[in-house]
């Protein structure tokens, strides 16, 4: 325990607070690359997965590409990216993108994919156009899942950044890394709790978020739903309404 | 290639210490998942403390964990079983919620019919609801598999060994072909390994084949319907 309060000691320390390399300086550069990042990735990854859960087309490679580039060791990709372009952020921040391309295309077309086809049709036959649907009937019910999905791409680009720093001069990794190297503990303490606050406040952010995002009336029927359901319902949904006589 | 060749002992010696250092993470979270995540199925109190913390378990850096853990377990920050603490910790965080959705699947007119039969709750436990959750089950360790064998390569950069050296070691030499070699490596055994949990789930679940145990959609029922025969 008595490393935590050296750790704390260290995060209070103002000599950290100012001058090249400090607390404030690393944390915004940690934020920053984060922003880039999921801006870059959102723009690749959000409109191709609403695509593929609108048209329902391409959805096998989709979930094949998202799936196997879960399987990549960040670590191996920053390296391979760190030694072909060299010291510096390009390096990181191509790599983030790369890691961060799956959980946002999952969840945009998971999120498209999970508007109920009924409502869709009922979106038609009242005449809105297809831009429409996209804009007004998929997007905000899917939306507490597309957000899903960029909460878990901001988790896994705010670690990963952590990470880069073994190689680009960024990020509160730096302090990890530069502890390390000296052999101060503190240091690396501090570090690592700042990292976990910085990602507990973000998690928390879009939590808050994705709660926010459920449409109005999609909360209403939730609530309704909560009430106790017919005993037996299963044997009556599910069977064909035959009307008139067609044999 | 060349110096995959070379250096091909290396390769197979530092998978082993990867297969090492992963496996025991891997059944560690599922045998200690599965009971949590019955909890928070069972007692709905429970439910969103356990899930929460869950999400808060998970949302921890991997390398900020890893230095975080030692002053609490007392190990020293290159110890592998500090590293294998870690990873449980994240398997867990995973499972539970798997977990908790796979007992919710299991149908309850199904329970209480094993209840009506005469099972005890413990007989109920092993014999109805743990097989019947076995299919989500089986879903949540492959993803902590995947996940887990990536992972770990993370700890070679604070000095815990594993393919992941390969990375650090080529990124500080310059060695492209090391590096390739170690994503190969990486990825390969995770592909090795989640093909042995899907054989495993097969031979222990039979009844767990998606095209059989599919149930018929509304749009099925009419085709069947509408068969003259």
């Amino acid at each position: 325990m008595n490393l935590f309060l050296d750790a704390i000691a260290w995060i209070l320390d103002p000599a950290n607070w100012s001058g090249p390399g400090s607390i404030p300086q690393r944390l915004w550069e940690h934020v920053w690359i984060t922003a880039v990042v999921l801006f870059i990735a959102s723009a690749i990854a959000l409109p191709t997965g609403a695509a593929i859960g609108h048209t329902g087309r391409g959805r096998e490679p989709a979930v094949r590409v998202s799936g196997g580039l879960r399987a990549l060791p960040t670590l191996g990709l920053l390296t391979l990216f760190g030694i072909w372009i060299g010291i510096g952020l390009a390096a990181p921040i191509i790599a983030l993108v790369i890691l961060a391309i799956p959980p946002l295309l999952a969840g945009a077309y998971a999120g498209f994919e999970s508007v109920d086809r009924r409502t869709i049709d009922a979106a038609r036959a009242v005449g809105m156009r297809e831009s429409q649907i996209v804009g007004k009937v998929e997007l905000p019910l899917g939306m507490p899942i597309v957000v899903g999905g960029i909460r878990s791409a901001t988790l896994q680009i705010i670690a990963t950044a952590t990470l880069a720093a073994y190689i680009a001069d960024d990020g509160l990794g730096r302090f990890i890394f530069a502890g390390l190297k000296t052999r101060d503990y503190a240091e690396m303490l501090g570090g690592s709790i700042l990292v976990i606050l910085l990602a507990l406040v973000v998690d928390g952010i879009l939590a808050l978020t994705q709660r926010r995002v459920v449409p109005v009336g999609v909360r209403a029927a939730r609530d309704t739903e909560l009430r106790s359901r017919p005993t037996r319902s299963r044997a009556v949904v599910g069977q064909p309404i035959h009307e008139g006589n067609p044999e | 290639m060349t110096w995959l060749w070379s250096n091909l002992d290396l390769v197979g010696e530092l998978t082993l210490v990867h297969l090492a250092l992963s496996v025991p993470a891997i059944i560690l979270s599922f045998v200690i998942s599965v009971p949590i995540g019955w909890l928070a199925h069972r007692y709905r109190w429970s439910r969103a403390v356990l899930l929460s913390l869950c999400a808060l378990l998970y949302a921890v850096p991997s390398l900020a964990l890893f230095v975080a853990l030692p002053p609490i377990t007392g190990l020293a920050l290159r110890s592998p079983v500090n590293l294998v603490i870690a990873l449980t910790l994240y398997g867990i965080a995973v499972i539970v919620r798997t977990a908790a959705d796979a007992f919710d699947s299991v149908e309850p007119d199904v329970r209480q019919s094993a209840t009506a039969l005469g099972y005890s709750a413990a007989g109920r436990f092993w014999g109805v609801e743990l097989p019947l959750a076995g299919p989500v089950l089986l879903s949540g360790l492959r993803v902590v598999v995947v996940s887990t064998i990536s992972l770990a390569t993370v700890g070679a950069v604070i000095g815990v060994e594993s393919l992941g050296s390969l990375f650090t070691d080529g990124f500080q030499r310059g060695i492209q072909a090391e590096i390739i070699t170690g994503l190969v490596a990486t990825i390969l055994l995770a592909l090795v390994l989640d093909w042995v949990c899907v054989t495993g789930g097969r031979l222990l679940m039979p009844w767990s084949n998606p095209r059989r145990s599919r149930r018929p959609a509304l749009s099925d029922v009419r085709s069947i319907e509408a068969d003259p025969a």
